[in-house]
């Protein structure tokens, strides 16, 4: 009987000190987490706090970390820096009246009618009150600056008439490979995901002579949109993987009630792959939002044409000393596809994994 | 099926009895072939327009002297493009390897961190799994450009937030003799690395999918064999994750040899500092669109595409020795 607790008090003792341990771990393993995502994400921090300074406080490397502003001092109708001034009584948050190079004249804001102070020493050397105030004002600025709203309206634009063509077009073509046996169908599928690894450059310089001296089309955004209405691979792969789980017999079936091969297609198979759908499309608004170098060669010379990319690019070059109205502009820019993002993400994440791995 | 390992079982040049079956189709056979090729016909069309004649027409264009604003005397030159660029031309290789180096600095970074990340992510002692899988990967989802805008700043060596990070930690950072990461040819891959790693969400996701599929067997088998976690680590779940590794791998390359944008934005692709950010792209591009000089242009183009083909074909001719795919005996 004792030998027989002996041991139960052995278990459990060893199981206390395997849950103790267990505990630790989960502790280290998740502050660990916890700091390199804060690492990791402190750009994304930085630029939103940044964003809401004044241009001079994003200048200053000795001003406070969060939004703020030096205090002024209206004295006798004038406007005057407050400073940090040190004395024998200690330190005091006096405004700056005239400046001197050994000794300046100071106000006190809390007692002005005691009138002017002296004090001795290099006024250079003193480091102005900081009191916090956010500058929400720098976001209707830098929209307006960068005219986001046409911007906006441009990527916007390019990002549904292609996503509606690629859409479709890849469908149709992962339809194709995923139902139907014709010749050369395992070569023809080759050259489909080696396009994924062409480099674009190879293809570029005769498309370019071609739209912009031929069809004279430099400058619009014709040139962009039109090689995405065909389809790419990424789409089709992922589309064909989906349409390859659907059970041939839904098709059967609509066929014996006399449905064609593309009534098939349109009202049984498409219904089936909204999932899928929906990750290509997100996909592809994602690209589009971000498309850069196309935008950039076709669209030279006007302005006017600029999807955001461009025009933040543009903006980095023209307010470059600006960097709260930069940052303001870069936060704007992202509002959009983070707030997809957030609200999609179980879908869109399913279609990086079917693409990317074994299943 | 990952992309890549469904082009490695339909590796194989057709047959001539494959050539000669494709014309004898029975008259059921040819109507699906039919259907097959309608249905498909909107990617081979746009693929023939947009990429096979842009391709040869490329390689024609390579043995022309050609200059957009005078189409008219385009004159052939032969192979004298072709020879200029290997032999006469300093940027060509000096271009080609300052991608090359970008390449073997960021490529090892971005993959390990994407690697420790999903396995940090997939530990079953992490609390909050969904919460942290989202927020790392949200970095993914800001724009290229506003990440670049950001970092460029967050990089400054006065007011940035990383230095002075740095600097808490007891090195001297920030100021003008601490660590300058945009302007110091030392460290400029380095900051455009960190970049990059905003970038890595999509290989976190696959890398964590297949960590997922490990079957739990084998750490138990490997557990009662005595193997610790790091031994774990290294022989099974290393191991059991190749397919996702090479295919990172090879989408990480592709995409470097053409990386663009980031010293576009950060500079004009002036090279600053000191011609460390002359990369192969950048050339193209001025020498293209720039310079406008379209024949010596496509044949930079081609080059770039006859390495990045070579480069491929290479990884997937290794990749068979280590890149393990479940289900295929050796």
């Amino acid at each position: 009987m004792a030998e027989k607790k002996k041991k139960n008090d052995a278990l459990t003792e060893f199981e206390i000190a395997r849950r103790r341990r267990n505990l630790l771990l989960q502790a280290a393993i998740t502050l660990g987490a916890l700091v390199l995502l804060g690492v990791y994400l402190m750009p994304l921090l930085y630029g939103v706090v940044t964003s809401l300074k004044t241009k001079a406080q994003s200048a200053d490397p000795s001003a406070p970390l969060l939004p703020s502003i030096a205090i002024t001092f209206d004295y006798e109708g004038k406007n005057y820096d407050v400073l940090q001034v040190p004395t024998e009584a200690g330190v005091h948050e006096w405004a700056l009246v005239k400046k001197g190079r050994r000794a300046s004249q100071f106000v006190d804001p809390g007692n002005p009618d005691a009138g002017i102070i002296d004090w001795e020493g290099n006024w250079r050397a003193l480091e102005p009150v900081w009191a916090p105030s956010v500058q929400w004002d720098n976001y209707p600025q830098a929209w307006n600056t960068i005219d986001f709203a046409r911007l906006l309206f441009n990527t916007l634009v390019y990002a549904f008439v292609t996503m509606f063509g690629t859409v479709i077009a890849s469908s149709c073509t992962a339809y194709g490979f995923a139902r139907f046996n014709f010749p050369f169908k395992n070569l023809l599928f080759m050259v489909l995901i080696g396009t994924i690894v062409l480099p674009p450059a190879v293809t570029l310089v005769p498309t370019y002579a071609f739209f912009v001296n031929v069809l004279g089309w430099g400058g619009t955004w014709l040139p962009l949109i039109i090689p995405q209405m065909f389809g790419n691979a990424y789409n089709v792969f992922l589309l064909r993987q989906y349409f390859l789980t659907i059970p041939k017999e839904m098709e059967e079936a609509a066929q014996i009630d006399g449905a064609g091969r593309i009534r098939t297609f349109v009202s049984v198979i498409l219904p089936q792959a909204v999932p899928a759908l929906t990750a290509v499309s997100l996909f592809h608004f994602f690209f589009a939002w971000n498309d850069f170098f196309g935008p950039l060669i076709y669209l030279a010379g006007n302005r006017g044409a600029n999807p955001i990319t461009v025009g933040l690019t543009e903006f980095n070059g023209l307010y470059s000393s600006e960097t709260q109205l930069i940052l303001a502009a870069a936060i704007i820019s992202m509002i959009l596809p983070l707030a997809i993002f957030f609200l999609a993400q179980r879908v869109f994440i399913q279609g990086i994994v079917i693409t990317g791995v074994d299943k | 099926m990952d992309m890549f390992s469904e082009l490695d079982s339909a590796r194989g040049s057709p047959k001539l009895t494959d050539i000669r079956a494709a014309f004898r189709l029975t008259g059921a056979q040819r109507a699906e072939a039919k259907w097959g090729l309608l249905f498909i016909s909107p990617w081979l069309i746009g693929f023939a327009i947009f990429y096979l004649a842009p391709m040869v027409v490329s390689l024609l264009f390579s043995l022309y002297d050609f200059t957009l604003s005078a189409p008219d005397e385009a004159r052939f030159i032969g192979l004298q493009n072709w020879s200029r660029m290997l032999f006469d031309d300093p940027n060509t290789w000096e271009t080609l390897f300052v991608t090359f180096k970008f390449a073997l600095i960021s490529l090892p970074i971005g993959m390990v961190s994407a690697f420790l990340l999903a396995v940090l992510l997939n530990s079953q002692h992490l609390i909050g799994k969904n919460i942290f899988r989202t927020l790392f990967y949200a970095p993914t989802m800001v724009p290229l450009i506003a990440a670049i805008l950001i970092w460029s700043r967050v990089l400054n060596p006065q007011t940035g937030w990383l230095n002075q990070l740095i600097q808490v930690t007891g090195i001297q950072a920030v100021g003008i003799s601490g660590l300058r990461w945009l302007d110091d040819p030392n460290l400029i891959y380095i900051a455009y690395t960190f970049i990059g790693l905003w970038g890595i969400g999509n290989a976190i996701l696959i890398n964590l999918a297949s960590l997922q599929g490990v079957p739990t067997e084998l750490y138990e088998a490997a557990s009662i064999d005595g193997a610790g976690w790091l031994r774990q680590l290294w022989s099974v779940t290393i191991p059991m994750v190749t397919p996702v590794i090479f295919y990172n791998l090879v989408l990480s390359v592709v995409g470097l040899l053409q990386f663009f944008i980031v010293p576009w934005v950060l500079n004009l692709g002036s090279g600053y500092p000191e011609g460390t950010t002359n990369f192969y792209m950048i050339y193209f591009y001025k020498q293209a669109f720039t310079f406008q000089n379209m024949g010596y242009g496509a044949t930079l183009a081609w080059f770039m595409f006859i390495i990045g083909l070579a480069i491929t074909i290479f990884l997937f001719a290794t990749g068979r020795y280590w890149v393990y795919y479940a289900g295929e005996s050796r």
